[in-house]
């Protein structure tokens, strides 16, 4: 069991959030003149790093609020929550992970 | 039939239209509840508190309307996750930031009219949600094992006290889980249609206390320490 700290209710079990994939993707200023390739990586196209990412999760059994969190995707802790609306926190660079492991 | 069906310490309000012919979501296993009580040191007791009259206010608690609100409830809106408020017959349940559950002995048309006339044209609502979800009331001491076997929220008394009520998952079940005081006694409130299962489920976790309990390890005394 993992537990995510809601920026709202505190520490809960992961069953209670539901995750909504890349945070801090900005809407186009000017949906209006984007090419067809433009639009596309606004809607599909969204980082994929080994490490840190800024991601939106929502407390659906709680709050029901949502809010950005700062999670490893190599180890899966979450490093930190913050509300919507707050920029992306300055968090310790992670040491690069050993790929190696994952295939060990 | 229906006078059977609700404990003798139930009051449904007397009145002719709807109200008599509403039905509960779990009346159906009223005397299953009944059945399934667990008497003795590791007593826990089920049963349903059926038609209890919530309403839903979403309004921002900084504001004056929030302030307004207050007055008419008699008690302030809550300001953090878990805390309860209580006026007159009024608790007032923290929801969300800016999202609250009014629980009131009253009957809610007066209520909602009051509060919606109180609101004005800020922004929120007021909304009669008393069919929303019922009430099943889990008490005694075996209460708080009961619902730890599936729920993730701590239940221990050093972070879960009387007054405390969280929306949660019990089971599979979203419901706002109220500790109303320390037999320990809980509300869940479960939506309506998952009040069946709920209802079965909290049956199913009641009856091992029954049982007389295994004896203790011979090392670990009565009390194994680890609860």
């Amino acid at each position: 069991m993992i537990l995510i700290d809601c920026p709202h209710c505190g520490p809960r079990n992961e069953d209670e959030f539901t995750y909504g994939g890349q945070a801090h993707v900005p809407y186009p200023a000017n949906p209006d003149e984007l090419t067809d390739a433009e639009w596309a990586g606004f809607l599909f196209y969204r980082d994929n790093p080994l490490g840190e990412f800024a991601e939106r999760w929502m407390h659906g059994l709680g709050c029901r609020r949502w809010f950005n969190a700062v999670r490893d995707t190599y180890s899966y802790k979450i490093i930190t929550t913050y509300p919507m609306g707050w920029a992306a926190p300055q968090t310790q660079p992670q040491t690069q992970p050993d790929t190696k492991e994952v295939s060990a | 039939m229906a006078s059977t069906l609700l404990e003798d310490n139930i009051q449904v309000p007397a009145s002719s239209g709807p109200t008599e012919r509403r039905h509960s979501p779990v009346e159906h296993l009223h005397e299953a509840f009944r059945a399934a009580e667990v008497t003795g040191s590791r007593a826990v007791r089920l049963r349903e508190i059926p038609y209890v009259t919530m309403i839903g206010l979403r309004v921002d608690p900084a504001s004056a309307a929030a302030s307004a609100l207050s007055e008419v409830l008699g008690a302030p809106l809550p300001a953090v996750c878990g805390q309860t408020t209580h006026g007159a017959g009024h608790t007032v349940l923290w929801q969300g930031p800016d999202e609250f559950l009014v629980i009131t002995d009253d009957a809610a048309s007066p209520l909602v009219d009051q509060l919606t006339e109180r609101l004005g044209d800020a922004p929120g609502s007021v909304v009669d949600l008393s069919a929303n979800r019922t009430t099943l009331e889990l008490s005694g001491p075996s209460a708080r094992a009961v619902l730890e076997k599936s729920c993730a929220v701590d239940l221990h008394p050093r972070a879960f006290t009387p007054g405390t009520a969280v929306s949660t998952a019990v089971g599979a079940v979203p419901v706002v889980l109220w500790q109303t005081d320390d037999a320990p006694t809980y509300r869940l409130l479960p939506r309506s249609s998952f009040a069946d299962h709920l209802g079965r489920w909290l049956m199913d976790g009641m009856a091992e206390f029954a049982a007389e309990p295994l004896p203790a390890h011979s090392q670990s005394g009565s009390d194994p320490g680890w609860h």
